[in-house]
């Protein structure tokens, strides 16, 4: 079904961006903006997710050029899903970094770029062609470039390098991937490629074709061997910043390796065991470099790696309970991570480092908030009934149906190492009195409440979410039910693009 | 160092380059050209004239920031992208003036885009180029 206006995701962000670059260098204004137009696109998200779940997937041929010619922007259910979370993370991280980023990050353009950024991802989530994709990438790698340089430090210079080194390499292999498909098959619209690549005979050229997406892809989401960048440079920029790269950033990878793998490449033997070898490395690599972390936000950056790799397993087994388990992990990462980091950043606030041997107390001065922050480590943990839980069991069930024995131990792996970091977390943090000699600076303590409140209601918003995610575990199931039957059964989605006549061949 | 002859040529030359940018700017739509070459052009003759006159110097007939230029042109731009969804069309549709106006042509929200395109160029590079050369070491 046509809609005109599923770009507004988009276009919000855009024309945020616009009026805080006239409104250049007058930070109040700016945030202000940013955390209006963040809302706003909170809203725009809710109601194309809400018309998504009612009427079924829509679409919209830019400039009425007919898909396969021209550019197709398709919401389904995945694409919408991901655009509200999006949406959400935005909006609490918009609001966190009212206060939690220096004046002088202001200055130089930060809620700009930040716009930039949200209005890359969404159109990543939305775009139905390839090359669009791309171009979406691109937008969103040279926003996160600017917000990890800005502010200069050698540190962060140091990994903002890496991080663009890396980020300009899967650029280049995707960009030659999708030169080697439209070569062979004259197409860039992923609904036209996904019956031309099905009906091409050549299948041994589509494996090695779809190689190049895998590396591609496989560095952006931060997947073994390729994931080195993360590490070593998701600790350098603020924590604003970092909330919405570990929330968002690799789970873009993600949402295209779901995409393109169930659209265009249909994963085979040797995909989906490549898939799962790279998934249980990762796992074990991820946990093992979390262990040995002491600064937090360090720590955490592994545990994304981790992660990720629980999310690239249910891929490489491919059925429909792996596929769920999945998009759910998806949805409760998203939420979780991006939360991690606003804590990290809610930490340093509070004591002035990240380094967990020198902190210390925060239950005894921070109880209710201490609390909460319980809860949302809880949830990535997965203790039941938390939102890291449901998808666990769907995984380790197909796991065992599948006989995938290395990638249960490395769930098993990969659960105890995330409980083992975080419990030490908390004991080092939270209960641990402050070590001896070691001077707390306690900005938070000074601010006005309603500074204080913008620090603590992101935190607060995101974990309910999450709670949401646990508790009502129900919902999220028939909503992921739904996304992974898309995802299985991609004729309804070449259909909402193409017509009936698509087929018809 | 400053050259005469150079200062001399660059009087004549800023007006004559300032004209054709805008000549490849017009033509873009259905010709080589457009708003980014347009653009280019355009910024290359400011920096002619930062070469022969200084910096200083062209930063006073531009009388603004290069900087507040791509504001306006992203929002010239992205309003002509939006503008089409307000007649039930998709975004970034043609929308054209049904009269041919003398010497342009005809006139659509096309041109518009293409414009935005033409002041974030210039506002860009002379931003990049302003800032490298006022750096002092």
């Amino acid at each position: 079904m046509i809609d005109n206006h599923i770009l507004a995701p988009v276009f919000i962000h855009l024309f945020t961006a616009i009026i805080q670059l006239i409104a250049w260098r007058k930070t109040v204004s700016q945030r202000f903006l940013s955390v209006g137009g963040t809302f706003i696109g909170l809203l725009i998200a809710i109601r194309l997710f809400a018309k998504v779940y009612t009427e079924g997937s829509l679409h919209m041929n830019a400039s009425n050029w007919e898909a396969p010619f021209g550019i197709v922007f398709v919401a389904d259910l995945l694409s919408s899903t991901m655009v509200l979370l999006t949406s959400i993370a935005g909006f609490a991280v918009s609001i966190f970094s009212s206060v939690g980023l220096s004046r002088q990050r202001m200055l130089y353009g930060y809620f700009p770029i930040f716009h930039f950024l949200l209005m890359g991802l969404n159109g990543a989530f939305l775009t139905g062609d390839i090359f669009n994709l791309y171009v979406w990438f691109e937008v969103v790698i040279i926003s996160s470039f600017v917000l990890m340089t800005l502010g200069g430090r050698k540190a962060q210079l140091e990994g903002a390098v890496k991080y663009m080194a890396m980020n300009i390499l899967a650029s280049t292999f995707f960009l030659t991937g999708i030169g080697i498909l439209y070569g062979i098959t004259g197409s860039l619209n992923m609904a036209d490629l996904a019956i031309k690549i099905r009906n091409f005979d050549n299948k041994a050229l589509v494996g090695i074709t779809s190689i190049f997406f895998i590396l591609g892809f496989g560095i952006k989401s931060a997947v073994f061997p390729l994931y080195y960048w993360l590490p070593s440079s998701y600790h350098t920029p603020p924590s604003a910043v970092a909330a919405t790269f570990g929330g968002l950033l690799t789970k873009l990878g993600i949402y295209a390796i779901l995409r393109v793998f169930s659209l265009i490449f249909i994963p085979d033997d040797f995909t989906r065991t490549l898939f799962m070898v790279l998934a249980v490395l990762t796992v074990i690599t991820g946990a093992f470099g979390a262990l040995i972390k002491t600064n937090i936000r360090r720590m955490f950056s592994y545990l994304i790696v981790c992660h990720i790799g629980f999310m690239l397993g249910g891929i490489a087994m491919f059925t429909k309970l792996a596929l769920m388990g999945t998009v759910f992990y998806l949805i409760h990462d998203i939420m979780v991570k991006t939360n991690m980091f606003l804590i990290a950043g809610f930490i340093r606030m509070v004591s002035g480092t990240m380094d967990m041997q020198k902190l210390g107390g925060l239950y005894k001065n921070y109880p209710l908030i201490s609390l909460m922050i319980a809860l949302v480590l809880f949830s990535l943990v997965g203790i039941p009934p938390l939102s890291g839980f449901w998808p666990k069991i769907y995984l380790f069930q197909e796991a065992f149906v599948d006989k995938q024995y290395f990638f249960i131990a490395a769930l098993i792996i990969g659960s105890l190492v995330t409980m083992y970091v975080i419990a030490k977390m908390w004991a080092d943090v939270f209960w641990k009195d402050v070590p001896e000699g070691v001077a707390i600076e306690d900005k938070y303590k000074d601010l006005p409440l309603f500074k204080k409140l913008l620090l603590v209601v992101p935190i607060l918003l995101l974990c309910s979410v999450t709670l949401y995610i646990g508790f009502n575990a129900e919902n999220i199931i028939i909503v992921v039910d739904r996304i992974t039957n898309e995802l299985l059964d991609t004729s309804p989605y070449i259909r909402n693009v193409l017509g009936d006549k698509a087929f018809e061949q | 160092m400053r050259s005469i002859i150079l200062q001399t040529a660059t009087r004549y030359l800023l007006p004559i380059l300032l004209l054709f940018s805008f000549f490849l700017l017009l033509r873009g739509h259905y010709y080589p050209g457009g708003g980014f070459v347009g653009g280019l052009v355009a910024s290359i003759a400011f920096v002619l004239h930062s070469f022969a006159n200084g910096t200083e110097a062209t930063m006073k007939i531009l009388k603004r920031k290069p900087l507040s230029l791509i504001p306006v042109g992203l929002g010239i731009s992205a309003v002509s992208v939006v503008l089409p969804t307000f007649f039930g069309l998709p975004p970034m549709t043609g929308l054209w003036w049904e009269e041919k106006v003398p010497v342009i042509g005809m006139i659509g929200s096309a041109l518009f885009f293409d414009l935005g395109v033409y002041l974030v160029v210039i506002g860009v590079v002379l931003t990049i180029l302003f800032t490298i050369s006022l750096t002092k070491d």
